[in-house]
Order: C-alpha cells, then sequence, then structure tokens
C-alpha cells in the first residue's frame, strides 16, 4: 500500500514574535516559503483552502501555488478545497490545468464548500442554492477534465457549443477529489462522477467515517468505476512535545473559533472540548510527533484511507512556529506512519 | 409499556442518518425517505443506517408515529402539510443565516413557530437541532451516566412534547423541556446551548440566564 502525506493551508494570517499580525501580503508570501520548505522537509502535497475573509486572505490560492511550482520540482500541488459553487467550471479548469503546466504536471483540485460561505454574498450566490450550483458544476467540471470539445447546457453558467477549453492537459485528467463532511449523498455523488473521496474531519470520532469509505467504494463498483483512494483532511499542530503543541494551539484555536462563532451564532468550545479532540478519538492532531503519528495511522487503517493531508497553521501563530510544524511533520511524523503502517 | 413508535426520518443528509442510527439503536423502527426514490438512497441505508428501511416520503409518513424533520430548512416549502396531519412532527431544522443563507419568512423569528404555523394539524416539537450531528451520536449516553448530556426538546404540546422527551431519554440525553416553540427559541443559532453539549444543570443554567437577560432587555 502507498500512503502519501500532504499539508493545507488556508493563508492563516501569521503573527510576529509579540503577537502582532503581519500584512496580508507578508503572510502569502510566507505560505510560499512554508511550500517549498514542505518539499524539503519530505511532504509529497502541499494545497491551499479557498478563504476570503482578514484571518485567512487567501482567495487565490492557485496564483500562490504557481509560485511554489516554480521553485519546486517534486511536491504536488492542489487546492483544498476550491468552492465550486462559486466559481466558474471552466474557470477553475483553466486555473488548474495551467498550474499542471507550469509544475509539469503537479496540480490537483479538491472542490466543496470547506466551511467556506463568504465567496456566495462576494460573488452574487445565494447560499440557499448551494446544493444545485455545486451539483451542476461538478458535472461540468467532469466533463472538462475528460480532454476534447465541450458542449454543455445547465442553469447555472451559459451553454459551451462545442467549445475548445484550453490549455489542454498533457497527460490526462487531474486527480480530482470531492471533499465531503458528514453527508452521505456528497459520498454517492463523488462516486458517480468518478471523483476521488476526500473526508473533512474537523469535529468528533474521526472512526464514524469508517462506513463513509465502505459507501464510497460500494458506490464506485455500482457505477461501474475502477477503485478510487480516500483522503484524510484534519486540522493540527506539531510542536516538540504534546504540552507545546497545544499551549501554542489552544489560545489561537479558541481565538479563531470566538470570531466565527459570533458570525454564525454557535456556542465556544471549552477546554474539555479540546482536551477530547486532542485526545486519542477526536478530530484535532495536537501534538508532539510520535502522538500525532500514532493518531494518522490510527485512523488511516480505520478509514481505510491512503493519503492524509493536515491542516497546519491557525490565525495567530508565527512563521517560525509553523515551520517548525512543516519540518517536524515531514522529517518525523511522516516517516513513522510509513513505518507504523508497514 | 407498549411498542415504540414507528420514525420516519426525512432527510438522508447530515443530521438524518445520525438520528435515524440513534433511534434504532433505541429500539424504534426507522423508515428513512428523501424527496425522491429510495432506491436512490438503498445503498447509504445499507451502509450507514443499518436497520433502516429506505422508503418514499408520502410511504414513510403515512405509517409513521413520529415523523422528524431533517432537511434543509430552505426546502421546508416542499413538504405538503396535508400529509403530516395528525402527526408528530420533530423539528431538527435550523434557521442559519449564516451558514445557509437568509430566508425572509424566518427572519426575527422563532423557526420552529413558522414551522408550527404552516403545519397547523401536525404537533411540532422543536428538539435535536442544537447538538452537532457530528457530536449527537458520539456523545449519547445511557441514563444515569456521569457525564450524560442534556437536550432540549420544546413545543406547545404537552403530550408531544412528553413523548419526544421520552424519545430523547432513549436515545441517549437528558430531556429539558420547554414549555413552548417560543420558549424553544434559545434552542436557536445564537442561544446559549446551540452547538455545546451541555449536562442537565449547564444547560438549565444557559437557559435560565438567557431568559433573565431577555427579560432585562
Amino acid at each position: 500500500m502507498t500512503y502519501t502525506f500532504g499539508l493545507d493551508t488556508f493563508g492563516d494570517r501569521n503573527s510576529d514574535a509579540d503577537g502582532k499580525p503581519l500584512s496580508h501580503a507578508q503572510t502569502i508570501r510566507n505560505v510560499v516559503e512554508e511550500g517549498v520548505f514542505a518539499e524539503q522537509a519530505g511532504v509529497d502535497f502541499f494545497g491551499i483552502g479557498e478563504h476570503h475573509t482578514d484571518y485567512f486572505p487567501m482567495p487565490a490560492g492557485d496564483v500562490v501555488l504557481a509560485a511554489i511550482a516554480a521553485r519546486t520540482e517534486r511536491i504536488r500541488l492542489g487546492s483544498a478545497v476550491t468552492v465550486l459553487s462559486s466559481d466558474d467550471p471552466v474557470r477553475v479548469f483553466q486555473r488548474y490545468s495551467t498550474l499542471n503546466a507550469v509544475s509539469g504536471g503537479r496540480a490537483e483540485v479538491i472542490l466543496g464548500r470547506g466551511s467556506s460561505i463568504e465567496s456566495f454574498p462576494l460573488f452574487g450566490y445565494d447560499l440557499a442554492d448551494y446544493e444545485e450550483l455545486f451539483e451542476e458544476k461538478a458535472e461540468l467540471f467532469a466533463e472538462l477534465l475528460k480532454g476534447g470539445r465541450v458542449t454543455w447546457e445547465g442553469k447555472t453558467r451559459p451553454p459551451l457549443l462545442n467549445q475548445d477549453v484550453v490549455p489542454h492537459l498533457e497527460s490526462g485528467p487531474l486527480p480530482v477529489w470531492i471533499g465531503v463532511g458528514g453527508n452521505p449523498q456528497s459520498v454517492i455523488r463523488a462516486a458517480r462522477l468518478g471523483f476521488s473521496l476526500a473526508l473533512a474531519i474537523i469535529g468528533g470520532p474521526p472512526a464514524r467515517f469508517a462506513p463513509y469509505s465502505q459507501l464510497f467504494r460500494q458506490a464506485l463498483e455500482k457505477f461501474g468505476r475502477p477503485p478510487l483512494p480516500v483522503l484524510v483532511h484534519s486540522p493540527g499542530h506539531v510542536a516538540a512535545t504534546d504540552e507545546q503543541a497545544k499551549a501554542e494551539f489552544w489560545p489561537r484555536w479558541l481565538e479563531i473559533i470566538a470570531l466565527i462563532s459570533e458570525e454564525r451564532g454557535f456556542a465556544l468550545p471549552t477546554e474539555e472540548s479540546f482536551e477530547r479532540e486532542t485526545g486519542p478519538h477526536g478530530a484535532l492532531y495536537v501534538g508532539s510527533p510520535e502522538s500525532v503519528a500514532q493518531k494518522i495511522a490510527t485512523n488511516l487503517r480505520a478509514l481505510d484511507a491512503t493519503r492524509f493531508d493536515l491542516k497546519y497553521g491557525m490565525p495567530g501563530l508565527t512563521h517560525d512556529q509553523l515551520m517548525t510544524n512543516i519540518e517536524l511533520y515531514g522529517r518525523q511524523v511522516i516517516p513513522r506512519v510509513r513505518e507504523l503502517l508497514s | 409499556m407498549g411498542e415504540l413508535s414507528r420514525l420516519a426520518v426525512l432527510g438522508a443528509g447530515h443530521v438524518g442518518p445520525v438520528i435515524a442510527r440513534l433511534a434504532i439503536r433505541a429500539g424504534y423502527p426507522v423508515d428513512i425517505a428523501t424527496s425522491g426514490d429510495p432506491e436512490d438512497i438503498a445503498l447509504i441505508t445499507e451502509l450507514i443506517i443499518p436497520g433502516a428501511r429506505p422508503r418514499w416520503a408520502s410511504d414513510a409518513v403515512a405509517d409513521a408515529g413520529i415523523v422528524v424533520l431533517a432537511i434543509p430548512l430552505h426546502r421546508f416549502g416542499n413538504i405538503d402539510p396535508a400529509r403530516l396531519d395528525g402527526k408528530l412532527v420533530v423539528d431538527a431544522m435550523n434557521y442559519w443565516p449564516a451558514s445557509d443563507g437568509v430566508l425572509e419568512a424566518f427572519e426575527g423569528r422563532g423557526s420552529s413557530e413558522v414551522v408550527a404555523r404552516r403545519l397547523a394539524g401536525s404537533a411540532v416539537v422543536k428538539a435535536f437541532n442544537h447538538i452537532g450531528y457530528h457530536e449527537l451520536e458520539d456523545r449519547a449516553r445511557p441514563a444515569g451516566a456521569p457525564d450524560r448530556r442534556a437536550a432540549g426538546v420544546a413545543g406547545d404540546d404537552p403530550a408531544a412534547v412528553a413523548t419526544i422527551a421520552d424519545l430523547a431519554d432513549r436515545i441517549g440525553y437528558d430531556p429539558v423541556r420547554l414549555e413552548s416553540l417560543r420558549a424553544g427559541r434559545v434552542l436557536q443559532p445564537g442561544g446559549p446551548v446551540f452547538g455545546v453539549v451541555l449536562t442537565r444543570p449547564d444547560f438549565e443554567l444557559a437557559v435560565r440566564e438567557e431568559q433573565r437577560q431577555r427579560s432585562l432587555v
């Protein structure tokens, strides 16, 4: 079994050592350095999630990925996620086939919603239409990936008539995943469209998703498709010791959840809930390299998945803390997980 | 003790399957339905909700003693109120504009009160909306467990509230009854217990504190 390991970021706005927030521009330049360093540390994939906020100033991750591509040779690069419902599938295809060209065939796309909602009002979409938009646009995206001229008609964008969409892919479709947060009907959709399954597990016990992998495999069979991989995406933070990782992560996590909870009206997490989530049965991978490696290995096995992407960082952490996280993840966690799984 | 009522869970998205699984484990017979063909959710039912029957919504509702609404609120308008006449309906939906967009009919109101007004022939109970779908199953505990959590159960019909309080208890939560759908507004997004899973004393404290603050303004 071949396992691969990625890092994802939302462009979480960095602070300096005194806790003062860095500019959006400096944060973006830091993300480029982090992506380049991820390759040196031995990470297989670097993903950037689309967000449009002051604390995640990262609406154009593909541009940042192109900068990383120019300075790397091996690491695969992709979105994590692209908010397809509020985008144009033709544009998404063009941006990532361009990234694929620039990087010599290293581009991937993860489609989904993430927890992102800001792009809907920004681009004039209604959140209530989310499902319909996603369904139709994902189908068009699947058509575009096949290559060749596309004829398509729907409700969410102008029709395409025998349209040549460039740049052409050099060597077949990009790896495309659909991010799923717990809706089994999204699992069926991924299988129907022939996209791989990315399980976004950000709260609660990861093992509860095991039936989703099984559902995905059986649905692929039902639709007459070949087997496709399953990926697990979860947030976390790696530092030298469990105590240090938690001490660095918790206040930043609480801060960002407080911001989001005010926007969305849910109550604040308690330290007890943080302990649950960072414990062996929770969804946060916060700890020493050994603790994080054990947890990743356990959950990859439980979920019958072959890729793990750690969403590293949190707004307010420093670039140095993130570089240490990347180094420990690449040089210690990944080899240790491979050892545990072999 | 008679047989437990049959549940019709409408919705096979994030929330419906979780409630269905908990109810099956507690011994309830459960049917699950979407707006479409049961064949479309046959595989989901078999693997994610073993023990439930996938059915057409109209058949599931006709045979059910308790109907659970676990669909996105913006699709609620597609439900024919006449089909739910005489039924006990659990409203597990939320009006959550920050996450799902603005719906004018629900602005500034208690969402379950709007639901109940449209389902005039049903007894509507608000429950299971305030605990995240990713936690609902994990936090369930048998009666008497020291870390058992509370679930709010609100409604205007005391007999219906009692039935759903019993359901909440059987699936693993200490029911906290609220005497009306209006009082059930404390369970909504922005309220003190939305998205946190509290023990009964903490839950009751949070609700009382909210009611006290409201009476001050």
